[in-house]
């Protein structure tokens, strides 16, 4: 099993999922295009720019902080940091193109579109991820795949670090580091 | 009438606060708010932060996100005070928890017994979170020993009122972009006031100065050993303040003897249009309400363009809902 992908794997995959969105979506019409943070709102940034190159004239733009509607909050201990969510265009009535960096679970994605829907009615909402790692543990599927590792064991990790937030582009997958979720530290 | 109409100060909002870099391993870990005296610098500002986030939740057209679903607060209020108590409902409501209301004025029966036994009574109702508010200070910190659920304290006596405190930093912060160097003056009943106390620790740690002024009845040199700067002439200090917090005058106390008449009250410690004409051009007043206008605060002051009240009200239900969250399943515990 390949672990370790460098910048040029990245930006195939990245250009990968252009393409595949830019031939499914109409440049003439709105588009909303939507990062679940952190990385997912990179990549978010990245292909909004590769469509606007490729001529789609009115895209919408977006982040998506969906601390709040996770459903495992009450087993993640200690409080992470809430980000605010930013909707610059209204999502009413427009196609939505959710964006993150690797589909696992498939629950931060039931999040996301939970959160979504507090915001608006978009007209549809299509999933597209830089990695697809499978393991799904919901009804989830992406529309836009930029990079298919079917092959990851379960207990391993695929970290994926942009140039922007890490350095570097990057896909890495490792064996965990850390005491998985559930073995949270107790105190007596 | 010849209403002295305050001079034209400029409030652009020209630092819109952005959240600050946490270090990433920070995580908050406190089960209860008790007061702001045993928090952090950094603890404090991952609140302000966090009710950053959480102020956008109150602008969204569905105001309330499932954080708290399933979750039940109680605010067990032994004083009335309905703006707080609102304040908290609402916070709770727009992160999906359930909200009960418990008060009850303070009975003949020993207020400690009284209170544990009261609180135990709720928790065993399948409570998460207690909201209280008792006129005996150290009650709250008395309750977070007694219960396992979480405290919020929301005002003990004249010890803390650390959401007050939080608020007034957060609003603060929002129309300057920092508070470290500003100049914060305090003025009224400081002595029996815990919004004064938890104003003074929250502004001191994130490096403000802060000036209580007040008549030395109100105020005993005393609470220079807390750090404050101890000034018993308002005029001493108006052009060289940043921001002026006017405390509440409260009628039950100005019978005593420790308290001037009011309208010598207004005169010498009251923020009057007179005494507005000298201030900095940006000061930016606040008050924790409610007002009495006319009294510790000019009625074209209070609604002026230098006023943070109204934003004061608006920033505590983020405030309070940052908290409330926070608290909640904070992990490791607190005591």
């Amino acid at each position: 099993m390949r672990t370790q992908y460098d910048h040029a794997d990245v930006a195939r995959a990245v250009e990968h999922l252009t393409a595949s969105l830019a031939a499914a979506f109409d440049p003439a019409a709105p588009l909303v295009v939507v990062g679940i943070r952190t990385r997912g709102q990179t990549l978010a940034d990245r292909i909004s720019s590769l469509l606007a190159a490729r001529g789609f004239a009115h895209i919408g733009r977006g982040v998506l902080d969906i601390t709040l509607y996770r459903d495992d909050l009450s087993e993640i201990g200690p409080r992470p940091m809430v980000r605010p969510t930013q909707l610059h265009d209204e999502i009413d009535g427009k196609p939505l193109i959710l964006i993150d960096d690797v589909l696992f679970t498939g629950r931060s994605i039931r999040a996301a579109l939970d959160a979504l829907s507090d915001f608006g009615r978009p007209s549809a909402i299509r999933l597209a991820v830089l990695i697809d790692r499978g393991g799904r543990e919901l009804p989830i599927q992406a529309d836009f795949v930029g990079l298919s590792l079917p092959d990851v064991p379960i207990e391993h990790r695929v970290n994926v670090h942009l140039t922007e937030t890490d350095g570097e582009d990057e896909i890495l997958v490792e064996p965990r580091t850390v005491e998985p979720r559930s073995e949270k530290p107790r105190t007596a | 009438m010849s209403h002295h109409k305050p001079h034209s100060h400029s409030t652009s909002p020209a630092n819109a606060e952005a959240p600050r870099a946490h270090p990433p391993a920070f995580r908050w870990t406190r089960k209860h708010l008790l007061g702001l005296e045993s928090l952090s610098a950094h603890e404090i500002e991952f609140v302000l932060d966090t009710a950053h986030s959480f102020k956008e939740v109150s602008t969204r057209s569905v105001k309330k996100v499932p954080a708290l679903r399933g979750r039940v607060m109680v605010n067990a209020f032994f004083e009335n005070s309905t703006r707080t108590r609102t304040s908290f409902s609402l916070a709770a409501s727009r992160l999906s928890a359930d909200v009960v209301d418990f008060s009850e004025s303070q009975s003949s029966v020993t207020k400690g017994e009284t209170l544990i036994d009261t609180a135990r009574t709720i928790e065993a109702m399948g409570v998460d979170i207690i909201v209280l508010r008792h006129p005996a200070a150290g009650s709250a910190e008395l309750l977070a020993r007694s219960v396992q659920c979480s405290v919020v304290n929301a005002g003990d006596g004249a010890h803390e009122h650390p959401t007050q405190g939080l608020l007034d930093l957060y609003t603060i912060r929002e129309r300057f972009g920092k508070v470290a160097g500003l100049k914060v003056a305090v003025v009224g009943d400081i002595v029996n006031s815990r919004v004064a106390r938890s104003n003074l620790w929250g502004l001191k740690k994130l490096g403000a100065e802060v000036i209580f002024v007040g008549p030395p009845t109100l105020l005993p040199r005393s609470f220079e050993t807390l750090g404050a700067r101890i000034v018993h002439d308002l005029d001493s200090v108006i052009g060289e303040i940043d921001v002026i917090n006017m405390l509440r005058v409260q009628f039950e106390r100005i019978q005593t003897s420790q308290f001037p008449s009011v309208r010598e009250f207004t005169r010498l410690f009251g923020l009057t249009p007179e005494r507005f004409l000298r201030c900095k051009k940006d000061i930016f007043v606040m008050h924790p309400g409610p007002m009495n206008r006319g009294i510790e605060i000019s009625s074209d002051i209070a609604d002026g363009p230098n006023s943070g009240v109204l934003k004061q009200v608006t920033n505590g239900m983020a405030i309070r809902m940052a908290v409330l969250y926070l608290v909640s399943h904070a992990g490791a515990a607190d005591h």
